[in-house]
This record gives structure tokens, sequence and C-alpha cells, in this order.
């Protein structure tokens, strides 16, 4: 106990004195959420639109207020030929084009269905596929309308639709990405920095020569791997803390579970990710070789948890190569407690499954490092 | 009797063999000095007695333990001080005398008491408070000597101390070594200097990796056979080729500084008498030239 509060003490004071990687440590996070945040923002917003009303009605005028309460059209021009419409996408003035057919009311009366054109520039494949998408929401929530007014219309009674269609994103019903990246982010930074640090921190004291000087000391291999892993817990959990405020701050990031769970799974999350620094710095010679094994750690992070592709969609063999990883099964905990607010009863099995690689890792971790130099 | 006791300790890096069939034996309480050019061992010896390394072959023990078998329970008894200066710079030097003492688990009136000693000892009591990086080479060693010494080991080994040090600081850390050895601190201590080698109570040459001499400075120095003669002169290797050419008999001969050292019989010392030649007994200096060559001769043969 004596060693271990000696190896903490001497821990957090190189910490303190080290001030530069310590700012850069609570920075990082923030650059990072903003920077993809509002990047890889894949729904977009506000598109500038413009619309040629041929028809003039009730039922158009209706459309294009529901266009426009979907807050991804904003009506910037009305126009009166359909020339005017290509010019205005060509030149970039909009991005759409929302052109309504002079017999609208007619075949809504006549119950023909009715085709409403929009003109996307494709040109910004984001833009295009959160426009089409919205378009083709509102249209099917206005067929809805139309069909149960009709219904009511020839019955005279009231009618609700048996089977509620409409296509409600769950959890994330604004279809806002930043909700979805923020959480991914976290976990990716989180990844990053505690695997890159105590990966570092014991092959920098080899490099040192300071290791050395440890190794002939009755320092325990454990006491010297929970030295190095208990300072940065407290890193690491800095790193949430200002994530998460960004988050909510910035990106009006809900907590719709439990923020108490949210941060003791936190914990797991950290110190899996520090045993996995450990075991590469038990592998590693040089500093360079701890950054090279690291990356090693960091791109099949960012691509097989599930922070950018759906796990779903991946081959079996690259979905099982992603259960190898603890950010895959944190991702499913902060989804989990940020955006659908589930506790502990559903996510039971990626806690089990971090407790698990914790021990395993930390197991091999202090096998494999011996207190030896060669 | 024997603090360190090494029976063919050997350790091969690949096909390279650093240490071969090492073996020796230290006195409980004296100065083992351990000498030898650069990469000729040494310091891979004392890291497989300090657990560092695993030797490939050969025992050795300390105080009894087997390095092999008990390292954790070497740990308690050793002090290590390396080559190469292995504290935190980013650390103070009271913060690297804390740090030390709580690893080596001493209790609290225990460890303050060590602590303000060893202050004592390196003179470094005025500057508790400076990072380990701001302080000069001989500050640095004495601090890594005092971080060594905290726990009050029966034995101590010092690679190279003085190295890069100035003759001050020398004098200053060899003060410090008697000390410990006289209050019965066993202290191998390896060395380029000989100054500091006629120091030790014995001392072990070591060459190539193979122990080539061992034995208290005296001895090996009446163990040159015949007569040691010193010619000064301005240009050494001259006056050798000048002797070589006559053809004028001798055991060995070698300049050495502003002189020329020639060994002979001492039924040829009359051929001598017109270069002025001194009659001098063998510095340590004189005995490791003379035994390398032998050595190397040996080797050739
Ligand atoms: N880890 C290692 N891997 C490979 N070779 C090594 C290793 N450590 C030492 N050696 C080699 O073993 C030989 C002996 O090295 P050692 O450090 O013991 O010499 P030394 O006597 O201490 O020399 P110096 O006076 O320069 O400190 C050297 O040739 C060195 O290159
Ligand atoms: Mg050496």
């Amino acid at each position: 106990m004596i060693r271990l509060k000696a190896l903490l003490i001497k821990e957090f004071i190189q910490m303190r004195r080290d001030r530069l990687t310590f700012v850069m440590m609570i920075g990082f996070p923030i650059i990072q959420l903003l920077v993809f945040g509002f990047a890889i923002n894949t729904d977009v917003k506000h598109l500038p639109t413009i619309v040629f009303d041929q028809s003039l009605s009730q039922d158009s005028r209706d459309f294009i207020a529901s266009l426009t309460a979907s807050q991804y059209f904003d009506i910037t021009d009305a126009s009166t030929s359909y020339q005017d419409v290509t010019d205005h996408i060509q030149s970039g003035k909009t991005k759409v084009g929302i052109i309504i057919p002079p017999d609208l009311s007619a075949n809504l009366k006549h119950g023909q269905s009715a085709a409403i054109q929009v003109i996307v520039d494709a040109s910004d494949s984001m833009a295009a596929s959160s426009a089409i998408s919205a378009a083709q929401m509102v249209g099917q929530l206005k067929s809805q309308e139309i069909i149960l007014n009709r219904l009511q219309g020839y019955t005279g009674k009231t009618f609700a639709l048996p089977v509620d269609v409409r296509i409600r994103p769950w959890y994330n019903p604004d279809f806002v990405s930043a909700f979805y990246m923020v959480p991914g982010i976290l976990g990716i930074i989180l990844t990053m920095t505690m695997v890159m640090i105590t990966s570092m921190a014991i092959v920098r004291e080899r490099e040192r020569g300071t290791l050395e000087q440890l190794i002939v000391t009755p320092l325990k291999t454990h006491e010297l791997i929970l030295g190095k892993i208990i300072p940065y817990v407290f890193v690491g959990y800095a790193q949430a803390t200002v994530a998460l405020l960004v988050g909510i701050l910035v990106f009006d990031l809900p907590i719709r579970g439990s923020l108490g769970l949210l941060y003791g799974l936190t914990s797991l999350f950290i110190i899996a990710s520090l045993a996995l620094g450990v075991l590469i710095s038990t592998l590693s010679k040089t500093q360079m070789q701890a950054m090279q094994m690291s990356f090693f750690i960091f791109l099949p992070s960012i691509l097989l948890s599930g922070f950018m592709f759906p796990r779903e969609a991946m081959p079996l063999f690259f979905n099982w190569l992603g259960n190898l990883l603890p950010l895959t099964f944190y991702l499913q905990i902060l989804r989990g407690i940020i955006l659908k607010g589930v506790g502990l009863s559903v996510l039971w099995t990626q806690i089990l499954a971090l407790v698990v690689f914790i021990a395993i890792v930390l197991t091999i971790s202090i096998k494999k490092f011996q207190k030896k130099l060669a | 009797m024997y603090a360190v006791e090494i029976t063919n300790l050997t350790r091969r890096f690949g096909e390279f063999t650093a240490v071969n069939a090492i073996s020796l034996k230290i006195k409980t309480g004296s100065i083992y000095g351990f000498l030898g050019p650069n990469g000729s061992g040494k310091s891979t010896t004392i890291r497989m007695l300090c657990g560092l390394l695993a030797p490939t072959s050969g025992d050795a023990t300390i105080l009894g333990l087997d390095i092999a078998k008990d390292s954790e329970a070497i740990k308690h008894k050793i002090g290590y001080m390396s080559q190469k200066f292995s504290l935190y710079d980013d650390l103070t030097v009271i913060e690297n005398l804390k740090f030390y003492a709580g690893l080596y688990s001493l209790s609290q009136p225990e460890g303050k008491r060590r602590i303000a000693q060893m202050l004592a000892l390196a003179g470094l009591e005025n500057r508790q408070n400076e990072l380990a990086a701001n302080l000069s080479g001989g500050w640095k060693q004495r601090l890594a000597l005092g971080c060594s010494i905290l726990h009050n080991p029966p034995i101590l080994f010092l690679d190279e101390p003085t190295g890069g040090v100035d003759p001050k600081s020398r004098r200053m850390f060899w003060d410090i070594i008697y000390t410990l050895s006289q209050a019965g601190t066993t202290i191998m201590v390896t060395t380029h200097f000989m100054d500091e080698a006629e120091h030790c109570d014995e001392i072990g040459f070591i060459y190539n990796g193979g122990l080539i001499a061992s034995g208290p400075p005296s001895a090996l120095k009446s163990s040159i056979n015949g007569l040691l003669l010193e010619i000064p002169t301005p240009e050494p290797m001259e006056l050798l080729a000048a002797i070589t050419s006559r053809q004028l008999p001798y055991l060995d001969i070698y300049p050495f500084g502003a002189n020329l050292h020639v060994l002979i019989a001492e039924e040829h010392a009359s051929r001598y008498t017109p270069f002025a030649a001194n009659l001098i007994s063998p510095s340590l200096e004189d005995v490791f030239v003379h035994l390398v060559k032998s050595h190397r001769k040996e080797v050739l043969a």
C-alpha cells in the first residue's frame, strides 16, 4: 500500500508538472467534439428551396406549409416557370426545387395519386439525401392525412388509422445526427487518449532508464500497473465530463437515462482502455512502437465499433472482430443511456463484456510484464 | 563471509556473449572494484546480480539468496545505482527521495529520518526543492546514491558512479563510499579510473566478457614478473622503434604517457643503462596493459 501510494503521488506530481499535456488532454475533447459534431452533421436543415406552385390551391398551400414546418426546407423563392426552377438550382441559389402540378387538387379530389416533383442539387449528397428523405416523409404524412379525411368524408365518421404507419425516427426524432455522433466521439476520444497515455507512460520510463531503477526496488508488477492506471482514470473522467458538457451545451444532447449509471459504466470503459494501453506497453520497446500499436487499435475502433458504420450491415467476420473492442460495447452503453434512456436490465451484456475484457487484458499484461529489462 | 558468490555466470545476447563464465567472490564488508574497457561486460554482470537481466547460465548468490530463485527477496537487500542517471528529472530532489522511501516501504518517522540523513550525506540540504534535471553531474550522482541506499542495504552495486564527474565530486563520492564500507556495507563498484581502483580492497579485471585477473591491488601488482623500467621521452613511439630495431631484450614494451615502459628480465637490466631508465614499481595500469596483452597472446596462440 505504501508503495502504491508513493507511485500515485509521483504520477500526480508529474502530471501536474506536464501542463501542456494536461491542457491538451482536456482541450482535445472539446475541439474534437466541435469539429466532428458540426462537420459530420449528416442531416442538413434549412435548405434554400424554390417552389413552383401551379396549383395555387388550399391543398398545395397545406403541403408547402408542412415542408416549411419540417425545418428542412426554407422557401426562399416562388417561381413561375420550370426554367426558372432549373436556373435557380444550377446557379446554386437554391438547393431544392419543388414543383406542384396544376391538377393537384383535382387529382386528390378524384382519389388519384398526385405527383409532386422534388428536384435536388445532388452535388451535395448529404443535402440531397436529407432533402429527399424529408420530402418523402412530408409526402407520406400528407397522404395519410388526406386518406383519413377522405374516409371521414365518405362515411361521416371519425376514423383513426388502424395501424400508425408514420415513420417515426425513434430516439432521434429530429434525425439530429449530432445526437448520434456526440456519444460516439466521446467514446473515440477516450479510446485514443487512454490507450495512448498508458502505453506511452510505461515505455517512456523504459526509454529514459527510470524503469531500471524501479525494477530493482521491491515494487510489484501489479502495483506498477495499478499506479499507471489509477491516475489516468481521473483524466478519463475529466475528459468524459468535458465532452458531455459540450454535448449538452452546444448540441443540446438530451441525457434520457441515468447520468449516475453513465458515469459508473464509463469507469469500466476507461479501465478497459487503460488496460489495453498497458498491454501495448508491455509489448513495445520504444515510444514509437507504442504509438504505432495504439494506432493499430484506433482504426478498427473507429471502423468496426459502430461509430462510423452500423454494425448490423457488416460482414459476419468484421462484426465478430468488432466484438473484441471495448468501444463497441461502450458505444452501445452510451447510446443506450443517452438516447434511449435504458438501464442496467438492458445493458448487462455490455457490462459483462467490458468486465471480462478488463480481466483478460490485465492478466495478460501482468504475466507479460516481466520485471526484467530483456 | 562472502556477501556475493558468482560461479560461471554467463549472459548471451543472441550469438554475442557479453559475459563469459565469470566466477568471483566478494567478502562481506569489502569494496570490490570491477574494471574493464568499454563493452567488456561490467554493466551486464551487475544487472544480472540485481535481477534486471536473467543469466543465460551459471549461478550467483547474494547473502546466500539465489539470484534466479529469490530475486524478490534480494531486492530488499541491495542498492543499485545504474550507469545512466535513472531518477525522475521532473521531480525535485526531495520528491525523488520521498518516492523511493515509499517504494522501500519506509514507515513514517524512519522515512523522514533517512531522507534527512541522505540529504546531509549528499550535501543537498539546501537544494531540496530543485528539480533533479537542474542538478549538475556530481550532484545528480549523489542524489542517485542517496535514493539507492535509503533502505540501508547491506550490499550496494554502483555502476560507474563517477563517470563524467569532476575530480572534486569524485573525491566526495569516494568519501561516501568509504563511510558506507566502514559501516559494514559490501560494495561492488565499476570504474574506469585507476586511482579509484587502487582504493578497493579487491579488484576484478574483465576483458571481452571474461574475468582475466582478480585480487587485492598489491597482489595484482606483484604478479608481474621482471623489472619495470620507465624511460622519460618526448617521443615514446620513436624510442620504442629504436629499441626494437636494436633488438634489445624485453618482455613487454609500451608507451605510457610521456614515458616508455619496458618490462625486462632481471639479468638484462645492464643493457638499458644508456637510456637513463628509472626502475619503478608497476601501477595498476601497467598490470592491466600487461594482462590484456598476455591475454591476447593466449587467445592468438
Ligand atoms: N540488451 C542488450 N542487447 C544486446 N547487446 C547488449 C545488451 N546489453 C549490452 N550488450 C552488449 O554487451 C556488451 C557488454 O556491455 P556492458 O554494458 O556490460 O559493457 P560495460 O563493461 O558496462 O561497458 P561500459 O564501460 O561502456 O559501460 C556490449 O558489447 C554491449 O553492446
Ligand atoms: Mg557499463
